[in-house]
C-alpha cells in the first residue's frame, strides 16, 4: 500500500521536473536564438532534450533498482531508492541546461535516445520468447528430477492421482505414474480428426475463391470466413459439448455404435471447422500468388480449367498448402479450450474415436487449475507437458516457415 | 491418330465435366463452411436468447414479526417454491435497514426462481413437482407471473442462483483487462515495428527478432499462461486472478499480431515520401513521426483491434493464471481478483444446472457481439481509409 503511494508521488513529481525541464529548455533557447547566434536546432528540440536528460537518468536508476532487487533478492529501501532517483533528475535537469548551446545538436542527440528505447522495445518479444523457455526448462527440470525423463516419453500410464494423496501425507505418491504417450496419442488424434475436415474443406473452399468464384461471392465469403476465424475457442468448445457431441452419440446409437458423450470426434470436428479459414484464407494467398502466366501456358496448350488448377496451379502452390496445413495442425495440437469442455479427462489409448479420449492441454489445464501447491509433481508435471508442445509447436512453425519462404522464393511474391 | 472426330469431342466433353465437378466440389466445400456458420449461429440464438428473459412474480410480501427473523414467513407459503431464494433471502435485511417497515406490506414484482423460468421455457424442470407447475399455470393465467427483458443479466454479477447470475462483473473485468493489455502490447509493438522497419540494419540481430515474432504468433496461447504463471505471479509477485496479470499475459501474446500488422501498413507507405522527407531536411525520426506514421495509422489501427478481439476472445492462458473465479461483485482495482467474460461463459458452463446453459449461450451472444462489432470496426476503418498509392 504505501509503496503504491510512495511510487505515485515519485510519478508525479518527476512529471513536474520533467514539464519544468521542458519549460527552461525552450525558454533557454528561445533566449539564445534571440540573442543571435545560429542554433543547430529547434527550441522544441533543446526542450525535449532537456526532459530526456531529467527523466531519463532517473527512470533508469529506479528500474534498475528494482530489478537488482528481484533478481538478486536484496531488500533496497523504497524510499532512499526513488529519493536517489529524484535526485539524479534534478542533477540531469541542470546538466541538461548547461549542455543547452547554439552549437549544441540535440536533435542528433534525442535521436539516439528515441533509437535505442525502440531497439529496446523490439527485444521485448526475444525476452518473452526466452522467458517462455525458462519458465517451462526451469520447471520442467524440477518435474524431471523427480520423475524420470524416459517414464514420460515412453510410459503408458498416466495415473497422477496417488501425488495428491502424498501431498495429503497420506500413501506414499510413490505410485503416481506419468506415462505420457496416452496424452499424445489422443491428442494426435484430435488433430488428425481435425485436419481431415479443415484441409479437404479450407483447401476446397480456397481454390473455389481463387478460381471460381465471381467476385461477388468472393466479397460475401472472405469476411464470413474471417468470422469463423473470430470465433473464441471458448465458445466452439461450449458447441462441441452440447450440440456435437450429444448429437454424435445419439448418431452412433442409431447404426448400434456405442458412442462416449466425451467421445473424441465432437472435439475433433469442431477444432476442425476452427482451423477451416486459417488453411482456406493462407491457401487462397498463395494460389492467388502463383503468376498467371503458369495458367495462360496451361489453357493455351489445350488442358481445360480443372486440369490445369489440378496439374499446374495446386502443384505449384504446394509448399504455401503444407505451411498452412502445418499451421493448422500446430493450432490444433496447442489447442485447450475445445477439448477442455469437449473431450473427456481420462488418458486412453485406443484408436476408436468414438471413446473417450484425453489431450496434453486439458491435462496441463487440470494440474495447474487442482489444489495442488506448485512444487508437487502433478503441478510441475504440467511443464514438462507444455515443454513438448512448445518444442513440438516451434518445429511445426519453423517447418511452414522454411515451406513459405521457398514459395516465395520461388515465385518472387513479396506479400506472402 | 485413329480416333474419330466424335470420339474426341466425346473425351472433350468428359473432360470438361470432369472440371465442372471440380468446380462443384469446391462450391460445396464453401457451402459446408457457411452451413458450420449457420448451424453454429442458430444454435447459439436458440439456447441463448431465452437468457435475455425472465420469469417475474407478482407477490405480496409481508413484512411481519416472524419475516424479520425467515424472510421465507413474508410470503404465502404456496409460493415459496416459485419466488427466488434470493427475494426471500434479503427481506430480513431491508427490514433491519428500515424498521419503519414492521407491519406493512406491499405488492411487488420479484425474481421468479430458475426452475419457474426454466418450465415456462418449456424445459424440463426437476424441483417442481404436480402442484407447483399448477400453482404456476394459474398465476401465469392470472397475469401474476410474466416474462420480461432480464436487465438482471446485464447489470449484475455472477451468483451461484442462476435467476440472479449476470455478466457485469464480467464485463467490468474485460474491460479492466483490455486496458492493460493495450496500454502495454500497443506501445511496444508499435515501437517494435517502427524500429524493424525504419531503423534497424538488416544484421543477424534484426533477422533473429523478425524470425522470433512470427514464431511467437504461432505458439499455442496456453505455454502463454505458463509464462505468466511462472514469471510474473511466481517470480515478480503480481497478483493472481488479477485485472495486472492476466492483461500482461494476454499483452505479450497480441504483441505479435500488432507488430506484424503495424509493419505491414508501414511498408505500404510508399517510398517518395520518406525520400521527399528527407529531402527537405528530416532527421529519421522526424520522418516518421511526421510522415510515415500519420499515414500509417489506419493499418495500425486495424491490427491492433484485430488483436484485441483476439485477446478478448481468450480463454486458456487467463485460466492458467487464475481468472476463473467466481466473482459476484464488480472489481474496483487492477490489482483484485477479477473474471472476463470468456471465463465466465466457461465457468458457467461447467455448472450442472440446465438454467446455466441458457446463460452460457447468452454470455457467449453478449461475447459476440462485441467481438463482431469490434472485427467489423475493423473492416469498416480498413474500407475507410483504404488507399492505393
Amino acid at each position: 500500500m504505501q509503496t503504491n503511494q510512495l511510487f505515485l508521488i515519485f510519478c508525479s513529481v518527476l512529471l513536474l521536473l520533467g514539464l519544468a525541464a521542458f519549460y527552461f529548455g525552450r525558454s533557454k533557447a528561445t533566449r539564445v536564438r534571440a540573442s543571435g547566434p545560429a542554433m543547430h536546432a529547434q527550441p522544441d528540440q533543446y526542450a525535449w532534450f532537456a526532459v530526456v536528460a531529467t527523466a531519463g537518468p532517473a527512470i533508469l536508476l529506479s528500474a534498475l533498482g528494482a530489478f537488482v532487487m528481484l533478481l538478486m533478492g536484496t531488500e533496497i529501501p523504497t524510499f532512499p531508492l526513488l529519493l536517489a532517483s529524484l535526485a539524479v533528475a534534478v542533477v540531469g535537469l541542470f546538466a541538461g541546461m548547461t549542455l543547452i548551446r547554439a552549437n549544441f545538436h540535440a536533435r542528433q542527440a534525442i535521436e539516439r535516445v528515441i533509437r535505442w528505447v525502440l531497439a529496446g522495445a523490439a527485444t521485448i518479444s526475444i525476452l518473452t520468447t526466452l522467458g517462455i523457455l525458462i519458465s517451462i526448462i526451469g520447471e520442467a527440470l524440477n518435474f524431471f528430477q523427480m520423475h524420470s525423463f524416459w517414464d514420460f516419453i515412453t510410459g503408458t500410464t498416466w495415473a497422477p492421482g496417488n501425488s495428491f494423496l502424498a501431498a495429503a501425507g497420506r500413501g506414499d505418491g510413490g505410485g503416481a505414474e506419468f506415462g505420457s504417450v496416452p496424452l499424445f496419442a489422443g491428442t494426435f488424434m484430435i488433430t488428425a480428426i481435425a485436419l481431415a475436415v479443415a484441409v479437404p474443406v479450407g483447401l476446397l473452399s480456397a481454390i473455389y475463391m481463387a478460381e471460381f468464384a465471381p467476385s461477388r461471392v468472393r466479397a460475401i465469403a472472405k469476411p464470413m470466413l474471417e468470422i469463423l476465424a473470430g470465433i473464441p475457442t471458448v465458445v466452439y468448445g461450449f458447441f462441441a459439448a452440447i450440440t456435437v457431441a450429444p448429437f454424435i452419440v445419439r448418431l452412433a446409437d442409431s447404426v448400434g455404435l456405442d458412442a462416449s458423450f466425451n467421445n473424441a470426434l465432437a472435439p475433433g470436428i469442431v477444432m476442425g471447422i476452427m482451423i477451416i479459414p486459417f488453411i482456406s484464407s493462407l491457401s487462397d494467398d498463395v494460389i492467388n500468388a502463383v503468376p498467371d502466366s503458369m495458367r495462360q501456358g496451361s489453357l493455351a496448350l489445350g488442358m481445360t480449367k480443372g486440369e490445369t488448377i489440378r496439374d499446374v496451379v495446386i502443384p505449384a502452390a504446394l509448399p504455401g498448402i503444407i505451411s498452412a496445413s502445418l499451421l493448422g495442425m500446430s493450432r490444433a495440437l496447442g489447442e485447450t479450450m475445445i477439448v477442455v469442455m469437449a473431450a473427456g479427462m481420462r488418458p486412453n489409448l485406443t484408436i476408436n474415436p468414438l471413446e473417450e479420449m484425453t489431450t496434453v492441454t486439458v491435462r496441463i489445464v487440470a494440474a495447474m487449475t487442482g489444489d495442488l501447491e506448485f512444487e508437487s509433481a502433478e503441478t510441475l508435471s504440467a511443464f514438462a507437458l507444455g515443454l513438448v508442445l512448445f518444442v513440438v509447436t516451434l518445429s511445426l512453425n519453423l517447418v511452414s516457415v522454411i515451406m513459405i519462404r521457398r514459395f516465395r522464393e520461388k515465385y518472387r511474391v513479396n506479400n506472402l | 491418330m485413329n480416333d474419330s472426330f466424335d470420339q474426341i469431342s466425346q473425351q472433350l466433353k468428359g473432360r470438361h465435366r470432369k472440371s465442372m465437378r471440380l468446380k462443384y466440389y469446391a462450391m460445396g466445400a464453401l457451402a459446408l463452411a457457411a452451413t458450420f456458420l449457420l448451424i453454429f449461429f442458430a444454435d447459439m440464438l436458440s439456447k441463448g436468447l431465452p437468457a435475455f428473459k425472465q420469469a417475474m412474480v407478482n407477490v405480496e410480501i409481508n413484512y411481519s414479526e416472524e419475516a424479520s427473523r425467515s424472510g421465507r414467513a413474508a410470503i404465502d407459503r404456496d409460493l415459496s417454491s416459485i419466488v427466488s431464494r434470493s427475494v426471500v433471502r434479503v427481506i430480513p435485511l431491508e427490514m433491519r435497514n428500515d424498521p419503519s417497515l414492521l407491519g406493512t406490506s406491499e405488492t411487488r414484482w420479484v425474481l421468479a426462481s430458475a426452475e419457474v423460468d426454466q418450465y415456462l421455457k418449456g424445459n424440463r424442470a426437476r424441483r417442481l413437482d404436480a402442484d407447483d407447475m399448477a400453482e404456476i399455470d394459474r398465476l401465469v393465467a392470472s397475469g401474476q407471473i410474466e416474462m420480461r427483458f432480464n436487465s438482471g443479466f446485464f447489470a449484475r454479477g455472477d451468483s451461484k442462483m442462476a435467476e440472479l447470475a449476470g455478466i457485469m462483473s464480467a464485463v467490468v473485468g474485460t474491460i479492466m483487462t483490455m486496458i492493460v493489455t493495450l496500454a502495454i502490447a500497443f506501445p511496444i509493438g508499435v515501437m517494435t515495428a517502427i524500429y524493424l522497419e525504419e531503423f534497424a540494419p538488416d544484421n543477424r540481430l534484426t533477422q533473429l527478432i523478425e524470425i522470433n515474432i512470427n514464431n511467437l504468433a504461432a505458439i499455442p496461447s496456453i505455454l502463454f499462461g505458463l509464462l505468466g504463471l511462472a514469471i510474473f505471479i511466481n517470480f515478480f509477485g503480481v497478483p493472481r486472478s488479477t485485472p495486472l496479470v492476466g492483461g500482461m499475459t494476454l499483452a505479450l501474446m497480441t504483441l505479435p499480431v500488432i507488430i506484424i500488422s503495424t509493419r505491414t501498413a508501414l511498408r505500404s507507405v510508399p517510398e517518395s515520401i520518406r525520400h521527399a522527407a528527407f529531402g527537405v531536411g528530416c532527421s529519421r525520426w522526424q520522418v516518421v513521426k511526421d510522415h510515415v506514421l500519420p499515414l500509417a495509422m489506419p493499418g495500425i489501427m486495424t491490427g491492433s483491434i484485430i488483436g484485441l478481439a483476439q485477446a478478448m476472445g481468450e480463454t486458456a492462458p487467463l485460466i492458467i493464471v487464475g481468472m476463473v473465479a467466481f466473482i459476484p461483485d464488480v472489481t474496483a482495482s487492477f490489482t483484485e481478483a477479477a473474471t472476463v467474460m470468456p471465463a465466465q461463459v466457461f465457468t458457467w458452463s461447467g455448472e450442472p444446472d440446465r438454467a446455466f446453459v441458457e446463460k452460457t449461450a447468452g454470455g457467449i451472444l453478449v461475447l459476440l457481439a462485441v467481438l463482431i462489432s469490434l472485427n467489423a470496426s475493423a473492416v469498416l476503418l480498413r474500407k475507410k481509409f483504404e488507399r492505393r498509392w
